[in-house]
């Protein structure tokens, strides 16, 4: 367990990781790219996925060493995350890295496919996690896939990643739950808000698919994946408000109206404001909930909850707040503004939204309090 | 033995040999100055041990274990900005004189900044000091002062030349409240009680040798003493849940009545947003390298006094037709702590303050937006200007 102390502070390993994986971005990842993937077929370019799971190396940092991993903290995996979300890498980053990798790790030792997680973590080959939550916890009364005779029927949903070359499937299987792997089933993909991150409905009929673990040991390992994909998720929020602040500030720093920067107008200037503080709770909670995640040191439950309900929210604000601050251009097509926006209402709804993390948040922290402390009410 | 080690066999050492649940309160806060406890990161001497300042936590965790007092409520103006003030910007003798009865809570201090016609625009203020001899005369008159009339020293900024542009002809004096021409008078405020002072200062006289900083340095040195306070009443608690938004929760606990899910959900979210503040305060707080408060503390008391005014509006909701109820407005001196906390409409009415005092919201934001994400600076009026051409009113 880490020192409390440590918490919060980025060792020197994991400020160069940042910064690898900034360069990267620029330089391979720039805007140009993200729109000509956005507007693909499939959304991603396999080859520069392999390249981030192979040349750079950081698809699967918290997969410990014996699985194929770099065998590091979730906190590395948050400090990529934080920089695809600025990025707005394309392709499978929820789907592969943020659930179906943390779900494989939890079943090390149950009959895991160890090739599997190796090329997913080199990149050679991606996953998607077709699993309803609900708020972004797991819920077995949602599963409607069935399984008999090593064959799935039925269908999932807004699966993130969907066309993923192989699924992880919650499925019946008898009384119980299981997380079955296929390659198969039929991917429809959707026309999604957000270009850069591709859903697909998915459907089995008679699918033959490998159960990976049944009952207790599947919905530990569903259960944990949807945590570890709640703060990555959250990490990524962080890195795209930190960039679009950036961004507003810049532009309300050199834009110049009534021959002025129209930043030194306070009604600029004090939403600027208002945003700083959205994006240093949305850092402060994410990775807090990484550093819960990896060392015990807090309930994970309400750490991720938390983190979720403040992310979700403050990146949504920031982006909004981006559009109106950079004024006729940031409503433009040809302006970024809105690729980060249709991400932000993306990632808000994905794992559960602000509002349902906040009534768990509510069951956690209001539901059980006592009316024991001093505050007294004058009654006249 | 490393500084962390250091810190903590001195705090055990005092703890020991003067135990504070027995021993009179100034004699053992003595003993705690004397071994260097007061402020860690002042120089030996002065009531510090010249190490981090992040290690104040550990001797104030091992002096509350033993049952100790806090210093810092005792006399809060003087720990939270006099202390440091004096340290920075007085000579080494000024600060051997004035620290250690600051420390033990001998001499309360406060602070004669704001005035009638300055508030936010604060180095507009026009109370001045003119030089006679050694000593200066100062005449003016000073508004917000806590403890002003237990107070025995003042941290006191005047106008020493009235022909320079205004942030430039202020300079920053250590005030004897003892002294002739210095009255205080209470200010009675909206909950009915009288926090505040007002001080009429008419030829009161400082002795040269209690000037802080070079005559004409006033705005500099007030900084520090600024920065200083925006940490100390931002600087929420460390605890989960607690503060303000723990009456919340409590009230929630005990009208169970009165739920509905909006209220619900409202509840839920200032408590997420105490929790991310205070999650943000515990960053700051361990990411800090330098030793003094940066603008992170900007954060923490923009954050913390809309999110203390959200709180009790919705404990006035919840509380329903309670709401329009109130205890006593008999004026009385609120610096007990009791009547300060007093009941839930006085916390609510008292919470109305909290964005204006020690820097209002609006200028948080500004100093936000200017000197953490650099955007340039407003357009003003009075800009090079000496000060005495400058409209006021």
């Amino acid at each position: 367990m880490a020192d409390a102390v440590t918490e919060f502070v980025l060792t020197p390993e994991q400020q160069d990781l940042r910064r690898a994986v900034r360069r990267f971005c620029a330089e391979r990842l720039g805007e140009d790219t993200v729109r000509r993937l956005a507007e693909s077929g499939t959304g991603h370019d396999p080859a520069l996925w392999a390249r981030l799971g192979g040349e750079l190396g950081v698809l699967g940092l918290a997969v410990p060493e014996e699985l194929g991993g770099a065998g590091g903290g979730l906190v590395d995996q948050a400090v990529v995350a934080e920089e695809f979300g600025a990025a707005l890498v394309p392709g499978p980053v929820l789907g592969t890295v943020g659930l179906a990798v943390p779900a494989l790790v939890a079943l090390a030792g149950a009959g895991l496919d160890e090739d599997l997680l190796a090329s997913l973590v080199e990149g050679a080959r991606t996953a998607a996690f077709a699993v309803p939550d609900r708020g972004g916890r797991f819920d077995p009364a949602l599963v409607t896939v069935t399984e008999t005779g090593g064959a799935l029927t039925g269908e999932v949903r807004h699966v993130v990643d969907g066309t993923a070359d192989v699924l992880l499937v919650a499925a019946r299987t008898g009384e119980e739950i299981g997380l079955f792997l296929t390659d198969g089933g039929e991917r429809i993909p959707l026309s999604t808000l957000d270009r850069t991150r591709r859903q697909a409905t998915v459907r089995f009929s008679a699918t033959p698919a490998r159960a990976l673990a049944v009952g207790a040991g599947a919905e530990q390992a569903i259960t944990a994946a949807l945590r570890v994909g709640g703060a990555l998720l959250a990490a990524e929020q962080v890195g795209g408000a930190q960039r679009m602040l950036d961004r507003t500030v810049a532009y309300a720093g050199t834009r110049l109206q009534f021959g002025r920067p129209i930043g030194s107008f306070q009604a600029v200037k004090h939403r600027c404001a208002d945003m700083l503080v959205l994006v240093e709770h949305a850092r402060s909670t994410a990775f807090h909930a990484a550093w819960a995640l990896q060392d015990g040191t807090d309930d994970p439950d309400l750490a991720v909850a938390v983190a979720q309900a403040t992310c979700s929210q403050a990146y949504q604000q920031v982006a909004q707040e981006s559009v109106q601050l950079h004024g006729g251009i940031g409503f433009t097509w040809e302006h970024a503004a809105h690729l980060y926006l249709k991400r932000a209402v993306t990632d808000a709804a994905l794992l559960g939204s602000a509002a349902e993390h906040r009534e768990r948040i509510a069951q956690l922290v209001l539901d059980g309090a006592s009316a024991s402390g001093g505050v007294r009410v004058a009654t006249g | 033995m490393d500084d962390r080690a250091r810190v903590e066999k001195a705090a055990h050492e005092v703890v020991e040999e003067h135990d504070p649940r027995s021993v009179p309160v100034r004699e053992f806060l003595a003993a705690w100055f004397a071994a260097g406890l007061t402020w860690v990161h002042f120089p030996e001497g002065l009531g510090g041990l010249g190490v981090s300042r992040g290690l104040q936590a550990r001797a104030n965790a091992i002096l509350q274990g033993a049952g100790g007092p806090n210093p810092f409520f005792l006399n809060p103006i003087g720990h939270g900005m006099a202390a440091a003030t004096v340290l920075e910007h007085g000579s080494r003798e000024l600060a051997q004189e004035l620290l250690p009865p600051l420390a033990t809570g001998e001499h309360i201090w406060c602070q004669l900044f704001s005035e009638p016609g300055a508030g936010s625009d604060l180095a507009g203020l026009a109370t001045s000091a003119v030089l006679d001899g050694d000593e200066w005369v100062v005449n003016g008159q000073k508004v917000w002062t806590s403890f002003a009339h237990r107070a025995r020293y003042a941290l006191l900024l005047a106008r020493t030349d009235p022909d320079q542009p205004k942030h430039k002809g202020l300079t920053y004096f250590v005030l004897d409240m003892h002294a002739p021409g210095v009255e205080t008078r209470p200010l009675r405020q909206m909950t009915g009680q009288a926090e505040f002072n007002e001080v009429y200062l008419t030829d009161a006289r400082i002795p040269d040798t209690h000037r802080l900083g070079a005559v004409g340095n006033g705005w500099r040195v007030a900084m520090t003493t600024l920065m200083n306070e925006r940490s100390a009443i931002g600087g929420s608690s460390s605890v989960r849940g607690a503060g303000a938004i723990a009456d919340a929760v409590e009230l929630w606990a005990r009208y169970p009545q009165r739920h509905t899910p909006v209220l619900r959900d409202k509840l839920a979210a200032l408590w997420t947003r105490a929790e991310a503040q205070r999650l943000t305060d515990e960053r700051a707080r361990r990411s800090a390298t330098s030793g003094s408060p940066g603008p992170e503390g900007s954060i923490a008391k923009l954050v913390s006094a809309e999110l203390n005014q959200h709180v009790y509006e919705f404990c006035m909701e919840l509380i329903g037709p309670e709401a329009t109820l109130y205890g006593d407005y008999t004026q009385r001196d609120a610096e007990r702590n009791e009547d300060y906390r007093g009941p839930v409409q006085q916390r609510f009415l008292r919470s109305r303050a909290n964005t204006i005092e020690g820097g209002t919201s609006e200028v948080l934001r500004n100093i936000l937006g200017e000197r953490i994400l650099g955007l340039p600076g407003d357009l003003r009026a009075d800009a090079g200007k000496p000060w005495k051409e400058v409209p006021r009113g």
